[in-house]
């Protein structure tokens, strides 16, 4: 059985974060859950993915995040408990559904989880989703501690039902990656079953409609704010003059300070967990008890500028900070040792920080950047697709996966990226305004989230530029989740459907489309050479698994391949294929046959043809 | 309860998230709080993990630079450019066998020499144990089971709350059955290790 279905509420498990979270809407009857994966949420998915196949949970990976919006949004309007799960990013793909969503309501209770990734740990910006929930109207809650995470998710189920609205959950990497111990509580049986009744003048929002609904959502808020001001999770400890108001995991850092620091006589702490509405009649008692108040929160200045209005309202003037040049930035995560060094010059209290050693004898360190993995055949497509564009000078819009990683030298096959599926819109607009040509990479995944609305308007268009989708057959990034295009059955799994991009492909019209194996370079180079030739939108679709998925699921490896005494150290596969299984040892270049998948690639353009795949019983060096 | 702080640096690959897992497991078996975090992005790709263990009565699951108690170090280079987490009484245990970055290969950077980085560790911190735990986990039946031989240096240390005895069990219940014999035995090949060493 999944560990996550244990039946024994009482028993401590070691959870990580985003498995709380999985446990905790278990554990609150949810019926539907729907996801596009994203750092650092997808585990909370994966576990649903899992126990789905095991228990009456309806779990899918949508194709993107507005459509698994859209599924829980009308599971929850058929009375069941859904769940939708993205990282920050995705509610931007998501909130066209979510801000009329927030007018329709919903009658089973719906959470939005909005995975936020303050510093980018694995994101390409640190917005702060807090603002959605202004922006929408809808209730938002956020815990600070992976225990607290699991029971929060119940209530965020409570408070839904109760108002009838969606609520936004947030969460920062350091929730969603963090572990603790958890006391795991009772299941509660889900209602699975849900039944749609017709309403269209509640539900179908032309404007007359939507009218009458704005109404409603405003008089919703202030019933979401009472609720907050009721909120166990809107808490004060401590009755000294000093405030503190933190949110998330701040909220741990300023605790252990306040320990270490030994000022928790003086101190009027404010935690926020319900933070939209904020609680207006927690806030404004608290400041008139405060003599000065310091605001900790990762991100924005999002509960500092509702504090100072409040503040405003009563006429209060005590020094009320937050974000400041010499206190916090709105840049990055925060971390202990800061937030403590921070209450100590606010407050003026002494602090010795930690002698850090001094570095600066330390000789400069190589980088260890990730890099895409030995045998990864994006590798072998960049490489060709290098080949293929010698001299054209061409411009490289790309997308969101391990690709991206082709950024890195000696590949350099990424000039832009904005989001998912840019990497088709952008490669419209370049070839729109530039003499360049325009080669853009898009992920077989993120093709479906994103990149066909951009290729259907580039054949629309008649735009100049290759697409070339790098179709590894999984969602691999994000640890390998299946997407439309997957065959179900390498999870063991029936009754899915399967979608062929090449189809869909050649059914927007897209007039030069051409299949390539990456693993064979030169055919792919010449092919490459005819899409880019074409003028007007050419497709290369490049075909050939993950390598790493397919060594977990024990699909062939190939033999590793070596180096023999051929070799004249011309180095071109170390200085353009760059395959991480090669290592320079008594200035000759081998191979570490532990790390090489046989994918031959490096074999096809040694010059002196020295690299040769190992025969068995030969003695081979590895590290 | 005393908070000890324990940051453990790895390389993609190389197992750290299991140590952490299987430490974060002997503390519940002995009902020691913990809190751990790690960041995990992109690690099958060849990146730095890196994860923290705090025990003890801290809310936080993070390290700041400068307040490890204790650092536990996969790769040579990688212990050492974690340095900045240490302080002249952190207790430093790295495994000496070098995994060189790509980045080298490539010749772009050089490898640190490994004897002037043990030098440079000694200098800086209360005290460094430094082995081949490589060749430990390989003499204990797979190399895979180095995060083990290193588990069993850090329990060795006496530094962290948690008994030899929890750990063996959490190994037990939190590996994988086919291992686990292998991982007991590098367990014990890292704690002698390390009594050699001090
Ligand atoms: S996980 Fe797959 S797609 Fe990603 S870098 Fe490795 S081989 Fe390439
Ligand atoms: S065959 Fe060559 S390119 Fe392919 S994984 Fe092995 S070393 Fe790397």
């Amino acid at each position: 059985m999944h560990k996550l279905l244990t039946k024994n509420p009482g028993q401590k498990m070691l959870l990580l974060g985003n498995e709380a979270i999985a446990r905790g809407a278990i554990e609150a009857g949810v019926a539907v859950a729907s996801t596009y994966p994203g750092t650092p949420s997808s585990e909370i998915s994966l576990n649903f993915f899992q126990m789905a196949q095991e228990s009456d949970l309806y779990f899918e990976y949508s194709t993107n995040e507005k459509v698994a919006m859209e599924v829980a949004a009308a599971a929850a309007n058929s009375g069941l408990r859904s769940m939708c799960v993205m990282k920050h990013v995705g509610v931007n793909v998501a909130a066209d559904a979510l801000m009329t969503l927030a007018y329709v309501g919903v009658k089973g209770g719906m959470v939005v989880l909005t995975a936020d990734d303050p510093y980018m740990f694995s994101s390409q910006n640190e917005q702060d989703n807090r603002y959605y929930a202004k922006l929408s109207g809808l209730p938002l809650v956020e815990p600070s501690s992976v225990e607290e995470a699991k029971d929060l998710i119940a209530y965020a189920f409570e408070i839904s039902e109760k108002l009838q609205e969606p609520v936004l959950f947030r969460t920062t990497t350091r929730i969603n990656h963090s572990s603790a111990i958890v006391t795991l509580g009772k299941i509660k049986v889900p209602q699975t079953k849900g039944d749609f009744v017709k309403d269209p003048f509640n539900l179908v929002t032309v404007p007359a409609v939507s009218r009458k609904l704005h109404v409603k959502l405003l008089e919703n808020i202030e019933k979401a704010k009472e609720f907050s001001e009721a909120s166990q999770y809107n808490f004060i400890t401590g009755n000294g003059k000093w405030g503190i108001i933190c949110n998330g995991v701040s909220y741990n850092y300023a605790s252990d300070a306040i320990k270490e620091l030994d000022i928790a006589d003086n101190i009027r702490f404010l935690r926020i967990g319900f933070s939209y509405p904020m609680p207006e009649k927690i806030i404004k008692p608290f400041l008139k008890a405060c003599e000065k108040v310091l605001i900790i929160e990762e991100g924005e200045p999002y509960m500092e500028e509702q504090v100072k209005a409040f503040a405003q309202e009563e006429g209060l003037i005590l020094p009320i900070r937050g974000k400041a040049k010499d206190l916090f930035s709105r840049l990055y995560e925060y971390d202990p040792a800061q937030v403590r060094e921070n209450i100590a010059r606010f407050f003026e209290v002494p602090y010795t920080p930690a002698v850090k050693p001094d570095i600066s004898d330390v000789p400069e360190l190589p980088q260890r950047p990730p890099t895409l993995c030995a045998g990864c055949s994006h590798r072998a497509t960049y490489y060709a697709v290098k080949k293929a564009a010698e001299g054209l000078g061409t411009i490289y819009p790309t997308d969101i996966g391990c690709y991206t990683l082709g950024v890195l030298p000696p590949l350099s096959t990424a000039d832009f990226l904005l989001c998912m599926g840019s990497s088709v819109g952008t490669g419209c607009g370049f070839s729109a305004s530039t003499d360049k040509k325009v080669i853009s990479f898009i992920g077989d995944s993120t093709f479906f989230h994103s990149g066909i609305p951009g290729l259907v308007n580039a054949v629309f268009n008649n735009h100049n530029f290759t697409l070339v989708i790098l179709d590894n057959s999984t969602t691999a990034m994000t640890g390998h989740q299946p997407h439309p295009g997957v065959d179900m059955q390498d999870f063991n799994l029936t009754g899915y459907g399967r979608v062929s991009i090449e189809k869909v492909v050649r059914a927007i019209g897209v007039p030069h489309v051409e299949i390539i194996k990456p693993y064979r370079v030169n055919k792919s180079i010449a092919a490459l050479k005819e899409a880019i030739d074409y003028e007007g939108v050419s497709v290369i679709i490049s075909k050939e698994a993950c390598t790493l998925y397919a060594q977990s699921l024990k699909k062939a490896r190939g033999k590793p391949f070596y180096i023999n005494e051929k070799c004249k150290d011309h180095r071109e596969c170390v200085n353009e294929l760059a395959c991480p299984a090669f290592y320079i040892e008594g200035e000759r270049v081998h191979i570490n046959a532990d790390l090489c998948s046989g994918c031959a690639v490096c074999a096809q353009i040694c010059p002196e043809k020295a690299i040769v795949p190992v025969r068995s019983k030969e003695k081979i060096r590895s590290s | 309860m005393e908070t000890k702080r324990l940051i453990i640096v790895a390389v993609g690959g190389q197992g750290n998230l299991l140590a952490s897992k299987v430490l974060g497991e002997a503390a519940l078996l002995a009902d020691i709080p913990v809190r751990m975090s790690e960041i995990h992005g992109m690690a099958q790709r060849g990146g730095v993990v890196e994860s923290a263990v705090v025990f003890g009565d801290a809310e936080s699951t993070i390290i700041s630079d400068g307040e490890a108690d204790v650092l536990l170090g996969f790769e040579p280079s990688e212990t050492l450019r974690a340095l900045n987490k240490c302080n002249a009484e952190t207790v430093v245990i790295t495994n000496t066998a070098p995994l060189p970055p790509f980045t080298v290969a490539i010749g772009k950077g050089t490898y640190p020499d490994l004897n002037e980085l043990q030098k440079l560790i000694r200098q800086k911190t209360a005290r460094m144990v430094a082995f081949d735990a490589q060749a430990l986990a390989k003499q204990a039946g797979n190399f895979m089971s180095l995060n083990m031989v290193l588990l069993g240096s850090l329990i060795q240390t006496g530094i962290m709350p948690v008994s030899a005895e929890n750990v063996k069990k959490a190994i037990r219940t939190s590996t994988k059955k086919a291992f686990v014999d292998i991982n007991i035995k590098a367990f014990e090949l890292g704690f002698e290790a390390a009594a050699k060493a001090a």
